[in-house]
């Protein structure tokens, strides 16, 4: 589902620029749930914006379900994006003027794959039935990420990607919000790979690989 | 639906959430094109009321023969014309007083113009031909000018000259203040028997047709239409006056807007970075947005036209008294609005919207998909700017300060004055930043120095509203001193130039006679001063030439601008004239210099000897001696006196004229009834200038609630962490309050002397170009003072509604800042 091949990365500092990413080799197939550690500043989140499309790599190759990244356009990119990617931030990220339900529908809609049968099991599974006319300030944390998985999860994507999705929560509340993230992904069949700092975390996904001057161990 | 169409759902859903934002944009936007439209539709009405005159006989693109000076001339040369094979109607026309009202009366022949007219006079030779011409005639006017002048049809009104107009009907096409009546019936009312003022010339040209120079010689020679009528091109500068005020009323709307569309643009940067994120890309992100503006243009643009068009309703009757009182130009009381003011209106507010979120499009060209949520980042960059917008706005000074010492014409001083207004707003909250960094330092309490710190950080927020309000104050001031300048030196100027005691104006050449040898009989009559006047053209401008006597009288009480003593001597020679202000600028004419001015006698040359001032007079002028005038106009009828009388006895004389000869009111009037009247013009003058600055601070306070409302919410995180170390919701809304009304004041101050600069722009660069006059600057101190309390009265209205949601506001919202989980 996710193959990267000699991914390298760096950005422009003071004193010339800085290599981030120094030949990435990872893989991942449907079905299967990776945990990415690190330390801070190591190189993650860029790994997985990177994977997103979000932002482009200096060579190397991304292919997200069978289609090469690095060549695409943004329009392309934002496609692949539509139609098979998932992303989860730490910062929740839900859109302020849109109710929950309508935050819920929203990249299942631009991605025209939305599916009111698998909207309503979503919610019934993330325990949003009461909260659907609320508005995201009206949220608490807990309940801002559950909606931002939701939302990930409603275009069925074949990749699910999560930047440190319980970063912002407590540990009761952020180890709630997994159970559910991974029985989800569990259902829907979708490869899942999460970037955290919580080794605890990382050890309930099926597979722990580290980052650490820019190359995986 | 379409990618596209769930992200613009999304994006205006953001107006759903911020209804206060969405009302200060579209009301920001409706108002900017209600003032412009408004403008445009009174400009529009009033050239389609000079294009009715100009093809009102024959369509406007018709030659005619006139006389070089453009004086009547014998009908015996329409026939020898018209038995040459020439094409050619004649046409007679010239003033009527009717009820007190002037008119134009217009004879024309339907049988020879038929064929040859496509105006509204065809309708004279169609629908009305046989009672058109034959006993007892027919007067044919618009249904508006039957109202304005209280006329029913079928009447036969009396004329102020005693005579009585054909039975009246309407014609609709006809322009307002224009009557058609046969010429043989123009020719007995306007007491010119046998004369016509112009021959319309034909297409037919049968061969062998013999040359006009054959048939009459230099006579007549053929004018060519032109493109734009004498009116037209007079009222130009009226015209773009007007514009030029609704450009201002549009870019201080346009300020609102801008700062509504930044603002929600940079609240809405995460949820567009989320979009981004989840598959929306930057082209249907940017299509999402564009057609979110024009959804929104439209929506505010009709609503701004419903507006514009009861702007322009409502100052129509000031803008046609004005149009008559200045020019002569009679202008229809009733609004007719093309699809072309509908489709420009529409234009010019998808082009302000567009203008003013060129902006938020560009940056978010340059969004980075990455960017972390920065909601205060609109605010911050701001500050971050000011450097260069400080530097701008000294370019844009000097680039004023440039085209004062090289520019010429109208447009550069209208362009000065928006180089002025738009320097000292760019200027302005870089001003105001160093003045409440000064206070802050000053401060010694605490509270005090938060109270500065803080307005200094509300600054970045306020300032497009403040700039807004600088630019309002400073329009109000400059105009303000403008017109207040004028009035003084025109109640100067009226007493010099109304010296005269009283003034008569006989109808006849015979009445004139009989009422000069009555005049001689009366014992308290110490001077009988008559005058004449006519009709020449100078440099392909109409000018009026005024025969007088240089009685001692005006050597004491006329000023004259240059020339001295002795030009009042010159003049008495026949071979001086003297030239108002105006005209002496059109042609840059100095005392000493000469001109050729065309009269029935041949062209007359003619020093200059001394140059006048002539207030609200569209046309140049020159004053020549009486008696040589009459030796180049001798068809004028002399029917002008001035009297000279001890004021005690002015009002028996005027009874025993009126008595004597049926004078109307407005044919013999006291100095006093004049300069009244005169003062009354003058004021509706300059009504539609206030009202639209007044409207333009009506939108500058607009643009002040709009920002502090928007700002209210964005503002809890600074007040919330007073109130929670014990600073009463009270206190904070009251120092709010301060906060606004002390950013108010500084900018009305600052508005002072960028509104005396704008003053001097319209009396010094503006109003010579516009009408040929320069006024002296005066400065009206107690005026300033009134518009400082309005601006504080307007700062107040604008945040005592924000600064009692703050009061009220639930300590549960203020507590919501402390908490991580908003």
């Amino acid at each position: 589902m996710l193959t990267v091949r000699d991914l390298h990365k760096s950005y422009a500092g003071p004193q010339g620029p800085v290599a981030v990413l120094n030949g990435v080799d990872m893989e991942l197939r449907e079905g299967e749930t990776l945990a990415l550690t690190g330390e801070s500043g190591s190189g993650k989140s860029t790994l997985l914006h990177l994977v997103a499309g979000l932002d482009r790599a200096d060579r190397g190759q991304i292919i997200v379900a069978g289609t090469p990244l690095l060549s695409l356009s943004d329009a392309g990119r934002a496609a692949v994006r539509r139609r098979d990617v998932g992303l989860v931030f730490q910062q929740f990220n839900l859109i302020p003027s849109l109710t929950v339900a309508d935050n819920l529908a929203f990249q299942a809609r631009i991605g025209g794959r939305h599916d009111p049968a698998w909207q309503e099991e979503l919610i019934a599974r993330l325990g949003l039935d009461g909260l659907l006319g609320r508005y995201p300030e009206q949220l608490s944390g807990g309940q801002q990420q559950r909606v931002a998985i939701g939302r990930a999860l409603a275009m069925r994507p074949s990749l699910l990607l999560a930047d440190e999705p319980t970063g912002n929560l407590d540990e009761a509340t952020g180890d709630a919000v997994m159970d559910l993230a991974l029985d989800l992904v569990a259902r829907t069949g979708c490869a899942f790979l999460m970037v955290t700092h919580s080794t605890r975390l990382a050890d309930r996904l099926h597979r722990h690989l580290h980052l650490s001057g820019g190359r995986l161990r | 639906m379409r990618p596209v169409g769930w992200t613009l759902m999304t994006l205006l859903s953001h107006w759903r959430r911020h209804p206060i934002q969405a009302v200060t944009l579209v009301v920001g936007l409706a108002l900017a094109t209600a003032l412009w439209s408004g403008v445009q539709a009174l400009n529009q009405e009033a050239r389609r009321s000079y294009a009715d005159a100009t093809g009102l006989l024959a369509g406007p693109q018709t030659p005619t023969l006139m006389r070089p000076d453009g004086q009547p001339f014998s009908q015996d040369l329409y026939v020898a014309l018209r038995r040459a094979g020439w094409q050619v109607s004649p046409i007679l026309d010239g003033p009527l007083d009717i009820r007190g009202r002037r008119v134009r009366l217009i004879g024309v022949d339907p049988v020879t113009l038929a064929g040859m007219s496509s105006g509204p006079a065809a309708g004279a030779e169609s629908a009305y031909a046989r009672p058109f011409l034959t006993p007892p005639w027919r007067t044919l006017a618009a249904p508006e000018t039957l109202e304005e002048l209280g006329l029913e049809i079928g009447g036969t009104p009396a004329l102020d000259n005693g005579r009585t107009l054909p039975p009246v009907a309407t014609l609709a096409d006809l322009p307002p203040g224009t009557l058609m009546v046969d010429i043989g019936v123009a020719q007995r009312l306007l007491g010119a028997e046998g004369l016509v003022s112009r021959l319309l010339v034909g297409p037919r040209a049968p061969l062998g047709r013999p040359s006009l120079q054959e048939v009459v010689g230099d006579r007549l020679k053929m004018t060519q239409p032109e493109p734009e009528t004498d009116v037209a091109r007079l009222t130009d500068s009226f015209h773009l006056n007007l514009t030029a005020f609704g450009l201002l009323s549009f870019a201080v709307g346009l300020f609102i807007v801008h700062s509504a569309i930044g603002l929600a643009f940079e609240q809405r940067r995460p949820a567009m970075r989320t979009m981004r994120a989840a598959g929306v890309s930057l082209r249907t992100l940017t299509a999402a947005l564009l057609l979110e503006l024009l959804s929104l243009a439209l929506a505010a643009g009709l609503i701004g036209m419903v507006l514009g068009y009861a702007v322009a309703a409502a100052l129509l009757p000031d803008v046609a008294a004005t149009l008559r009182g200045l020019y002569g130009a009679t202008v229809s009381g009733e609004l007719t609005l093309s699809g072309r003011w509908w489709l420009s209106g529409m234009a010019m507010t998808l082009a302000g919207a567009g203008i003013a979120a060129a902006g938020s499009l560009m940056k978010l060209r340059r969004l980075p998909v990455l960017d972390p949520a920065r909601p205060q980042a609109w605010l911050a960059a701001w500050t971050r700017h000011q450097p260069r917008r400080l530097v701008l706005a000294l370019a844009l000074f000097a680039a004023a300060a440039l085209l004062l010492i090289f520019g010429r014409g109208l447009l550069s001083g209208f362009a000065v004055i928006g180089g002025v207004l738009l320097g000292g707003a760019l200027a302005l909250p870089v001003i105001l930043s160093h003045v409440l960094e000064a206070g802050e330092r000053m401060a010694t309490s605490p509270l005090a120095k938060w109270m500065w710190a803080d307005s200094r950080q509300q600054l970045s927020g306020l300032s497009l509203a403040l700039m807004a309000l600088l630019l309002a104050l400073a329009a109000n001031i400059g105009v303000g001193s403008m017109v207040g300048g004028f009035r003084l030196t025109f109640t100067d100027w009226l007493d010099e130039r109304l010296a005269a005691d009283v003034y008569v104006r006989a109808d006849t050449p015979g009445q004139a006679m009989a009422i000069e040898a009555f005049l001689a009989r009366r014992p308290e009559v110490t001077a009988v001063l008559p005058g004449q006047s006519a009709q020449s053209r100078l440099a392909g401008l109409p000018v009026g030439v005024e025969g007088f006597t240089a009685d001692p009288m005006y050597r004491t009480t006329w000023h004259l601008f240059s020339g001295g003593a002795e030009a009042w001597d010159e003049v008495r020679t026949g071979h001086a004239a003297l030239v108002n202000e105006q005209l002496a600028n059109r042609l840059h004419l100095r005392p000493g210099d000469t001109i050729l001015l065309p009269t029935p006698a041949g062209d007359w040359r003619l020093t200059v000897a001394g140059t006048y001032a002539d207030y609200g007079n569209p046309l140049g002028e020159l004053r020549v001696d009486l008696g040589a005038f009459r030796a180049r106009w001798p068809g004028v009828a002399r029917t002008d006196y001035a009297l000279r009388l001890p004021p005690e006895d002015t009002p028996a004389l005027i009874t025993a004229l009126r008595r004597e000869f049926g004078l109307a009111e407005g044919q013999v009037m006291d100095q006093s009834s004049i300069k009244t009247l005169s003062r009354r013009i003058f004021e509706r003058t300059f009504t539609v200038t206030a009202a639209l600055n007044t409207l333009t601070l009506g939108v500058a306070g607009v643009a002040l609630l709009m920002s502090l409302l928007t700002l209210a919410t964005l503002r809890l995180p600074q007040v919330a962490p007073l109130w929670a170390m014990g600073v009463m919701r009270r206190r904070l809304a009251l120092m709010d309050l301060a906060k606004t009304l002390a950013l108010a004041a500084l900018t009305a101050v600052l508005a002072i002397p960028l509104g005396v600069m704008i003053a001097w722009c319209l009396v010094a660069v503006v109003n010579v170009q516009a009408f040929g006059w320069r006024l002296p600057l005066h400065l009206f101190p107690l005026q300033w003072l009134q518009l400082f309390v309005l601006a504080i009265i307007t700062a107040l209205l604008a945040s005592i509604l924000p600064a009692t949601a703050l009061w009220r506001r639930p300590p549960a919202e203020l507590v919501k800042v402390f908490s991580d989980e908003r």
